[in-house]
Parts: structure tokens; C-alpha cells; sequence
């Protein structure tokens, strides 16, 4: 019986799929449907079907963290484990959900009817503690919606059959600016665009100066010519909604409220790189947003703003297919996303070559930003020189900002590039705060005499994500948590992240439980030096930055960690000889070890 | 012109074979170079019972019971300068292969139902150190400052590794010297 759950469903999967090994993640994900787990045989079915080796398939269905290869509960419930939803009493809840359920977090319930684990941020942080049941969310737990969860588990009602209030998920557009004020008609940028001819559109592209909004800052216009310029006649244009930073949920927010530009500007990057297929490589986490993606981009193919002589230009064909990631922070890096897109475990690559050369399936390849690409439009309506007059020097335009944290208006602020942490603190109703963490776990720790600094490349640069932590928060505890997250999300590749992200954590664990000592402090700065110098990509370097912020700028939360001694194990050393007191039944002097060493003579 | 203070070194080998001390042995005629500049204080080549005041402390072998617990704190407390010296120092190594194995059923194992045992007992003679229920590497229970890996090093790493160390440099010993087998 449940055998034939997932032989069904392969049939139906190999023909949606057509046998292509590119689609391998997208194949799990949807063979996973069946019995929310892949069962071996079914890997060893796919394998086959595929002509892969069975370990390349178990190894793709392993990577992923909402992919599972042992069996899960029906009910599969994540909560969000970001500091913010910490914060807002994500553990409480965690723990109530398993007291009704009588349940343990990571172990499923022996009937198989539930299990609960932590994930990475969902993007919810603006209306939080968030869960994902089955791979949709719920924000704003509470007592009751936690209890009404719980009911509708022990009912075994379908997912489908609960009350989509639940499920509801706010926008929370705080300020909005060039971007989010903007009310253009599908189709009104590419048409301008169209009419000043595929060289008219690049010099605006140029003009305006844009620069990449997912974090690195890399100018648009460049990568968009050294993609035009590369040779090879199959382009490829790549939208990255893996919106995997912890704090940032500025993407939900775009691809719900204006899919239509994300969608036009990746076809303004079509129409000047000369690509004919784009992708969506949208978060596991969000695909609650997909259906409505995907009646977004078939209304547009009906308009004729997708498919074949898109605005009646003969040859401009492009149309965009969307593909789901499956819980894989390293994935947002974009050659890990291409990886992901092409089927395979997200290790990312090594650069050189780029994408804009040696892409997807070794195309030329244009990756940009959801917020990019929906900026495009702006520019393509009102011409690249109106763009590059706001902002800064350097940053030029508006930057979707994901506020949360301890302020009394958490949302999305749409502000021009130059904004001071200031300013946007009391935008959001922050009061008496102690510290600010913009650009998520990989970004920057700034302390009050730093709230005169200005969101911009130049200064403080961001994809978005912007915490907020009042007097009561402990630094410490920020930084723990963000050390966590990276040891959890490392891909295991290369050992100086694998190896040096956990020995980070487990350092910091041991602070955390009270054994920390000075010598632990130069450990931990040295294990700093390692991620940072050795690792292969931006999320080993960018791992110890939590902690270098937080030695640097809050070290005395660090500090009283510490217990004034030379060294103290993390482990308890006279436990470790309990067993062997037992099994020899002495119980003499020599049968004990003091946790600390005597002091000098 | 005073010559130079000659540097003490204490070694020592924990739960290890012995392997990482014939190793430094392997440095040959060189021994002749390190006498010049070091005496040795306690080491299984003097004899001396226990570690006075020294500069430098090589430890080869993890920490398996009480005992090796005791011995590592009196070379951390008498050392300036502590090296975990070979694989099991640094990682536990071969001994730390009973890790994942109960250490009562390692006992009962070897003590109780061993065909040809005279007597089914666990010994519990004080004078013998009780082992830990884990193996560790020695950063584990004391503060370490140079870490050389290798099973063993070779003589040829552990004479760069001292010839820094005495010359005060900071100890870099790169590929090819430099492994972790």
C-alpha cells in the first residue's frame, strides 16, 4: 500500500520531469509528496530512471534539510530558530506544541503522527514566533493558535482542510518609496525598454548606476554585458529568491505584493543579455507563495509578456520557470544555487569562472536579486539617470529594509540608499536599544555610537535584514545563536568552515554553560582566523563575524562567561570516571578528580 | 660572553605507545645539536619522577584515566610552553577508538568473561588509576599552546618544530613535513 504511495507518484514525476538529471532536487521534492519521506527503494527507482548512480541521488536527497531519507511524522512541524524568534518565545511555544502532542523535539511520535525540530529563520521575523507545518507557514504563535494546531494534528485533518487564517501571512509595508509606491501596468517597463532597442536599454541599465541588492553589491549593468558578451548562444537569466538570511524577509514581501516586476525585470535582463530561459530559484520556505507565482507568470504568458516574440519582437523569446529549494542556507551563494538548479548538492563553486560565462549547465549566466531585478523596471520607466540621482555617491536608489526585533513597527521600510541606522531606528519605534544587526548572521554588529552610520555600499552595506535588540538582550546570546545557525548550514565541503563552524559553536556552548576560560577566548579568535582565511566560500569567512562584533563591541557579555581560571574542561571530569567507580567499587581519594587543577606551587 | 641558558624540556608519554618518543629519538646525530641547548628534566630518557620548573613540556599520547589527568596538570602547571606532540595528543588518536564503547563493558569485557581469567573481578587496587569513560586530547583538559600532528611526526618535523621553538620562533612546520598520519 504505501509502496505503491511513491511508485505512483514516480511515474508521475519522471513524465512532469522528463528524466532530465537537472531536475533531480525538483523530482525529490515532488516524490516526496507521496509519503513525506524518500524512501531508500525509491531513491534506488529514481537512480535507475535517471541512469545516476544511486550515490549521487542519495547524496542530492541527503543534502537538503526538508528533504528526509528516514521517515518523518505526517505532520512535520519546524519552528523558525532565529534569534528573533527566540526572541518572541519560540522555545516556549516549541515546548507547549510538544507537552499536547507528548512529543520530543527531533523524534517522531511513535504512531508516526508528528514530529518537531528547529529550523533557520523562515522569514517571518516581522510577526513571529513562526512554524512550518509541511513546509507552509504560521506566524504570530500564541497559546491558542499553538493549541488549535495541536487539534487539528490529532484530527489528522489535511493540510488543505485547516482554516487558511492560520496560514495567513502579513505584509507589513511599513514605508514605501520609489519602489513599493511605484504602480506600474505588466508589461509598462518592458515596453520601454523595448522601444529604445536592446543597446538603448543597456546604456539606461548603465546609467542608472544600479548595484546588486543581494548584499555583495556587484553593478548590474556589468554583469548584464559581460553576460551579453560571453560566448555561447543559450543565456540563461536567474532570479535568487533563496532569501536565506537570517532577519530578512524583504523577498516574501516583493514576490507577493509585486511578482509582476520580478518577473518583467527578469525579462529586462532577457531582452538586454539575449537569454531565452530564466529561473526562479525560490526558498523551500516560501512556497506557499508559488501557486500564486505561477498564475502570476501564466497570466503574463497570456499577455504576451512571456514566450515567443515577447512584445512583438520577432526573437525575443524567454520564459521563466520556477524551481524550489529545500532548506539549504548555502544555496543563496550563487554559484551553490546554480549547483541546486542543476540537480545537485549545493557545494558551491570555485570563481573563476563566473556564471556570467560558465553559469547554469555552463551557460553564460546573469544571477541577480529578486530586489534587483524588480528595480530594473524603475529604471526601464523613468530612465537610468532619474534612477542614479537618489541615493549616495556610490549606492545609488532605495533599499528594502526587513526590520524586526525590539521595535514597535517590525516590517518592510523602503529607504533611499543613505539612510542612518538613526533614522530608521526611529522609524520603527525602537527604543533604548543597545545594538543593531544589519546583513543578517553574515553582516555587521553596531552599537549606539554607531547609529550615525548610513545603510550604503560605502558604509554599511546589506541585502536587508535589519534586527533590533533593546537593553534587555544579551549580545552573547546573539552571537551563539548566529554561530549555530552557520555550524548547522555549512555545507561540508571544505573543512576549515565544516570543522571550524562546530569547534566555534561547541566553544561558545561551553561559555554559554559557565566553564569558558581566557584561554578559550584566544581560541576562539584563533578558529576566527582560520574560517576567515581558509574557507572556501562567504559562509566559512563570514561565520566568525557575529563573534568578532561581539568580542569587539559587547566583550563583557563574553566576560563574565568566563570563570577565573587558567582552563577548565568543558566536559565533567569526575563524571567522566563514574562508570569505573561502579564497575570497581572504590570510592577512595584516587577515585576522584577536582574539575579544576591545584594551583601552582 | 655567557653562553645561553640551556632550556629544560620535560616529556612524557600518556595514553600513547611510545611511538612519538622513538620518533624524536629518530632525529640521529642532531641529538647532539639539542643537548647543547637543552637539558632534560622528567622523561621516560631520565628517569625523573616528576617535572620541575621547565621551559618547554612535550606531551605525546591523549588523556585515558586519572592518572594521565594528574601528570598533564603537574606539565601544565611546571611548562611555559606545552606541546601536544603526535595524533593521540592532539586528537585522542588509536586509544579513542574505545569512544564509542561503554567503558564498564570494556572492564567486564576484558576482566570478567575473558575465557582463561583466574579471577572474574574488575581490579580495584587504589594504587591503579581509574580510566576516564572517554578518551580526550589534551586541549581538552589543560590549555595547549603548538599542536604537532603526525603518527608519528617524523624525527625531521619534530627537529624543525624545536629548532623554532628554541630559536624563538613561533613553530611552523609546513608540507610535506606536516600531516596527519
Amino acid at each position: 500500500m504505501t509502496r505503491l504511495a511513491w511508485a505512483d507518484t514516480m511515474d508521475e514525476t519522471l513524465q512532469r520531469y522528463g528524466r532530465r538529471p537537472e531536475y533531480l532536487l525538483q523530482m525529490l521534492i515532488h516524490l516526496q509528496g507521496a509519503e513525506n519521506w524518500l524512501p531508500p527503494a525509491a531513491l534506488t527507482a529514481l537512480a535507475g530512471a535517471l541512469g545516476l548512480p544511486r550515490a549521487r541521488v542519495e547524496g542530492v536527497a541527503g543534502f537538503y534539510s526538508f528533504l528526509h531519507t528516514r521517515p518523518v511524522g505526517q505532520y512535520r512541524v519546524l519552528f523558525s530558530d532565529n534569534i528573533i524568534d527566540r526572541m518572541a518565545g519560540s522555545q516556549a511555544m516549541m515546548a507547549r506544541l510538544c507537552r499536547n502532542l507528548w512529543l520530543s523535539p527531533g523524534q517522531c511520535s511513535e504512531d508516526g503522527l508528528a514530529s518537531v525540530d528547529f529550523t533557520s529563520c523562515t522569514g517571518l521575523g516581522d510577526q513571529g514566533p513562526p512554524l512550518l507545518v509541511n513546509g507552509y507557514a504560521i506566524g504570530r504563535l500564541d497559546d491558542a493558535r499553538i493549541d488549535a494546531v495541536c487539534e487539528l494534528i490529532r484530527q489528522r485533518r489535511p493540510l488543505a482542510e485547516w482554516p487558511p487564517g492560520l496560514f495567513h501571512v502579513d505584509d507589513n509595508i511599513r514605508r514605501r518609496d520609489a519602489l513599493l509606491a511605484a504602480q506600474l501596468r505588466p508589461g509598462q517597463a518592458l515596453q520601454a525598454a523595448l522601444a529604445i532597442g536592446r543597446a538603448g536599454w543597456m546604456a539606461q541599465m548603465t546609467a542608472s548606476r544600479l548595484r546588486g541588492r543581494g548584499g555583495a553589491g556587484f553593478t548590474t549593468a556589468v554583469k548584464w554585458q559581460a553576460c551579453r558578451d560571453a560566448p555561447g548562444a543559450e543565456k540563461v537569466v536567474v532570479c535568487n529568491a533563496d532569501e536565506g538570511e537570517p532577519g530578512t524577509f524583504k523577498d516574501r514581501v516583493l514576490l507577493n505584493t509585486c511578482a509582476d516586476l520580478v518577473f518583467e525585470g527578469m525579462t529586462l535582463a532577457a531582452w538586454a543579455v539575449g537569454a531565452q530561459r530564466g529561473f526562479v530559484y525560490l526558498r523551500g520556505e516560501y512556497r506557499s507563495l508559488l501557486p500564486a507565482l505561477e498564475a502570476t507568470l501564466a497570466r503574463r504568458r497570456a499577455e504576451g509578456w512571456l514566450g515567443r516574440a515577447i512584445g512583438g519582437v520577432a526573437g525575443f523569446d524567454f520564459d521563466i520557470e520556477i524551481h524550489l529549494g529545500a532548506g539549504a542556507y548555502v544555496c543563496g551563494e550563487e554559484t551553490a544555487l546554480l549547483e541546486s538548479l542543476e540537480g545537485k548538492r549545493g557545494t558551491p563553486r570555485i570563481r573563476p569562472p563566473f556564471p556570467v560565462t560558465h553559469g547554469y549547465l555552463g551557460r553564460p549566466t546573469v544571477v541577480n536579486n529578486v530586489e534587483t531585478l524588480a528595480k530594473c523596471c524603475l529604471i526601464a520607466v523613468h530612465g537610468g539617470a532619474a534612477f542614479a540621482a537618489t541615493g549616495t555617491a556610490q549606492s545609488a536608489g532605495t533599499k528594502l529594509l526587513s526590520v524586526s526585533g525590539d521595535c514597535a513597527r517590525p516590517g518592510v521600510y523602503e529607504f533611499p540608499f543613505g539612510v542612518t541606522i538613526g533614522q530608521v531606528l526611529e522609524a520603527c519605534g525602537a527604543q533604548d536599544t543597545i545594538a543593531v544587526q544589519v546583513g543578517g548572521a553574515a553582516g555587521i554588529t553596531l552599537a549606539p555610537y554607531e547609529f550615525g552610520r548610513r545603510v550604503a555600499f560605502e558604509d554599511v552595506p546589506t541585502a536587508g535584514a535589519f534586527m533590533v535588540f533593546d537593553s534587555s538582550r544579551d549580545m552573547f546570546d546573539v552571537a551563539h545563536n548566529f554561530v549555530r545557525f552557520f555550524a548547522h548550514e555549512s555545507c561540508g565541503f571544505c573543512t576549515p568552515c565544516r570543522v571550524g563552524t562546530a569547534m566555534l559553536a561547541d566553544t561558545l556552548d561551553k561559555l554559554a554553560e559557565g566553564k569558558g576560560s581566557p584561554a578559550d577566548l584566544i581560541e576562539i579568535e584563533d578558529l576566527d582566523r582560520v574560517l576567515k582565511q581558509a574557507s572556501h566560500c562567504g559562509l566559512g569567512s563570514a561565520a566568525p563575524n557575529p563573534v568578532l562584533d561581539g568580542l569587539q563591541k559587547f566583550r563583557p557579555a563574553f566576560e563574565r562567561r568566563l570563570m577565573h581560571a587558567d582552563f577548565s574542561p568543558a566536559f565533567d571530569l569526575d563524571g567522566a570516571l563514574r562508570r569505573a567507580r561502579q564497575m570497581t567499587g572504590r570510592d577512595d581519594a584516587g577515585a576522584h578528580l577536582p574539575q579544576q587543577a591545584e594551583p601552582p606551587r | 660572553m655567557n653562553a645561553p641558558r640551556k632550556l629544560r624540556i620535560a616529556t612524557v608519554s600518556l595514553a600513547g605507545c611510545f611511538g612519538c618518543h622513538m620518533s624524536l629519538l629518530d632525529i640521529d646525530e642532531q641529538v647532539f645539536a639539542l643537548l647543547e641547548r637543552v637539558e632534560f628534566d622528567r622523561s621516560p630518557l631520565t628517569d625523573i619522577k616528576h617535572c620541575g620548573p621547565c621551559d618547554i613540556g612535550l606531551v605525546e599520547g591523549g588523556v585515558c584515566n586519572s592518572e594521565n589527568v594528574h601528570v598533564l596538570r603537574e606539565f601544565r602547571a611546571e611548562c611555559k610552553t606545552l606541546v601536544a606532540l603526535g595524533a593521540c595528543a592532539v586528537n585522542g588518536g588509536l586509544p579513542a577508538q574505545r569512544n564509542h564503547i561503554d567503558v564498564g563493558r570494556c572492564l567486564s569485557a576484558v576482566f570478567q568473561s575473558r575465557p582463561g581469567m583466574d579471577t572474574a573481578e574488575v581490579p580495584d587496587d587504589p594504587e591503579l588509576p581509574l580510566p576516564l569513560d572517554k578518551v580526550h586530547p589534551i586541549h581538552e583538559v589543560v590549555r595547549v599552546d603548538y599542536f604537532l600532528p603526525g603518527c608519528p611526526p617524523s624525527g625531521e618535523a619534530i627537529w624543525q618544530f624545536l629548532s623554532d621553538l628554541l630559536a624563538g620562533r613561533t613553530p611552523r612546520v609546513a608540507s610535506p613535513l606536516l600531516h596527519f598520519d
